[in-house]
């Protein structure tokens, strides 16, 4: 089998006393769609912190795209096409939408250390970041300072970016949280058009939009993942149903 | 664009004028403004672009001046700076001395940079005020140079054929410079340098996860911001022909940030606003009260609270740039 794009080696993390992450070994194949689920504490966001590059783990090894990026730092990962969007929407905010893309788009060609033609006008960067918004359903929103989006278009600006920096992988830590139904279902059919071109790992609380696009599932219980699968598998899990999913039906 | 015509017009004509009425005071007010407007706008790049607060912007200042004002008081003693392992005289020449001074703000920039960029908010505050209270004491230790009671200039620089001793050819000279500062600065700011500048000001993580080394951008910024207050260093030592630890004291770093603040933040043109509001109201309430700062102390609060961007911002309204 070929090696994995994104792969875990007993990575650990300590806070204090508390073992946020337990020799956790993951294995995330190209052109999956990756979901990691598991009640609140279990260290999901902690796991994605590692991954992006945030925080260093205490031992073990992150592999990406066949290299070890584990001393690697966070804006050193993205060049290697690792794109992360944060649970809280992360934006520019008093830069429009179209700036936002356009940034990312200027830090995946080449230095910044250029000083004297305007940015804005430069349709090197406008062009492709025009793309991607009309792509993602923010086109009409393009010229409107990141802060004022809604809540929603906050979220997808987010998307859009990470798509901006071209990845290899997308590391998408809950791209629902706290969005209404109208909200997800936008999300959930755009999740769906990405993972067609895109591997995604996606960390996620809304268990209908996880088993309607995940390929494999890995479910985290106090930093271990207890079970990693297909959906089918999940859902028949004793393991996961004691642990876990309890009282919900599946 | 009418206003900044009209400003202009006062900048360029202003001098004039006082010449021709015989008052040269308000020649050297003049010079004043614009000298400490370029080390505004310079403070500005990285605090109102960059979200960097440094209060130890009066060193590079310092530093530039002090760098002028060795070299020509060398220069006139007929004495070498260096003596061994080589000779490096002294000079009162501008091309030389100049981008000399200059570059000594910048390299100080760049070792202070280096260590306080590590910090963000109140400690790069901090550490900025302490470098900066570092290099006054420093000065104040070279007892060479004047000491405490600072270092006479024999003369101004030397620049070609331009008579700097001319008090309006040396307006001209800074007013010159303050324009080219700010329209450089100006593109600066809108160039795909100053994108990942104002990006670091707004979220720094942000530019980080899409792959931005900010650490990079911000230090490249400081080092500018240090150049260019050299530069304003330079001519202040020319204008007044006289350097003291004054001009490197924390309290003239605190001057620069309310120039800028009550100016405009992240407009460039606001500093020049507040040099020139914060010179002449240091003038006109000075003569009445030797307290003038707690007149002007409330007028700040109420520019601050109710002007978005400061004397900018209250004239001409909503900001045009992001």
């Amino acid at each position: 089998m070929a090696e994995p794009l994104l792969a875990t080696d007993r990575l650990v993390k300590r806070f204090g006393g508390v073992t946020a992450t337990d020799r956790l070994s993951l294995s995330v194949v190209e052109g999956e769609l990756h979901a990691i689920i598991g009640p609140n504490g279990a260290g999901k966001t902690t796991l994605v912190a590692q991954l992006a590059g945030e925080i260093a783990p205490s031992s073990g090894r992150i592999r990406f795209a066949g290299a070890d990026i584990t001393a690697l730092a966070m804006p050193a990962r993205s060049q290697r096409g690792l794109a992360r969007s944060f649970q809280i929407a992360s934006l520019c905010r008093e830069f429009t939408a179209l700036d936002n893309v356009a940034l990312a788009v200027q830090a995946h060609s080449g230095h910044s250390f250029r000083f004297w033609r305007a940015a804005r006008r430069d349709e090197a960067l406008r062009g492709p970041a025009r793309a991607i918004l009309a792509e993602i359903g923010l086109a009409g929103r393009a010229d409107v300072p990141a802060g004022l989006l809604a809540h929603g278009e906050q979220r997808q600006l987010e998307l859009a970016i990470a798509l901006a920096t071209k990845p290899r992988l997308l590391l998408l830590d809950e791209p629902m949280a706290g969005m209404g139904q109208a909200d997800s279902a936008i999300m959930i059919d755009l999740l769906h058009v990405l993972k067609r071109r895109h591997t995604i790992v996606l960390v996620e609380h809304d268990m209908d939009a996880v088993f309607a696009l995940a390929d494999r599932i890995s479910v985290l219980v106090y930093g271990r993942c207890i079970a990693s699968g297909t959906p089918a598998e999940i859902r028949v899990d004793a393991a996961v149903r004691e642990a876990y999913l309890g009282e919900e039906t599946l | 664009m009418a206003l900044l015509a009209c400003g202009l017009a006062v900048l360029v004509l202003g001098p004039l004028v006082a010449q021709s009425l015989g008052e040269p005071f308000y020649i050297r007010l003049f010079t004043r403004i614009a000298v400490m407007a370029i080390a505004a706008v310079s403070l500005d790049l990285i605090l109102g672009y960059g979200g960097m607060v440094s209060f130890g912007h009066a060193a590079f200042v310092g530093i530039g001046a002090y760098v002028t004002a060795i070299l020509a008081y060398h220069a006139a003693a007929g004495e070498p700076l260096l003596a061994w392992p080589m000779v490096i005289p002294g000079t009162d020449n501008a091309v030389i001395a100049w981008p000399l001074a200059v570059a000594a703000a910048a390299l100080a920039a760049l070792v202070i940079g280096l260590v306080s960029l590590r910090t963000t908010g109140i400690a790069f505050i901090m550490i900025t005020l302490a470098f900066a209270q570092m290099l006054y004491f420093f000065v104040i230790a070279l007892q060479k140079y004047g000491g405490e009671d600072g270092l006479q200039m024999a003369g101004r620089s030397r620049l070609g054929g331009l008579d700097l001793d001319g008090r309006l050819t040396f307006y001209y000279l800074v007013l010159a410079v303050l324009i080219a500062v700010i329209v450089c600065c100006r593109r600066l700011v809108g160039s795909r340098f100053g994108m990942v500048l104002q990006g670091c000001r707004q979220n720094e993580r942000r530019l980080r996860a899409i792959g931005f080394a900010t650490e990079r951008y911000r230090l490249a910024a400081f080092v500018m911001s240090g150049a260019i207050a050299g530069l304003a260093g330079v001519l202040l030592a020319n204008g007044q022909n006289y350097v003291s630890p004054a001009d490197l004291a924390w309290t003239r770093s605190g001057e620069y940030i309310v120039m800028v603040v009550f100016g405009g933040m992240g407009t460039l043109i606001g500093p020049l606003l507040g040099a020139a509001a914060y010179l002449v109201l240091e003038l006109l309430l000075g003569s009445a009260t030797t307290h003038w700062q707690a007149i002007f102390g409330p007028v700040l609060i109420v520019i601050v609270l109710f002007a978005k961007r400061g004397l900018y911002g209250a004239l001409v309204g909503r900001a045009d740039d992001g």
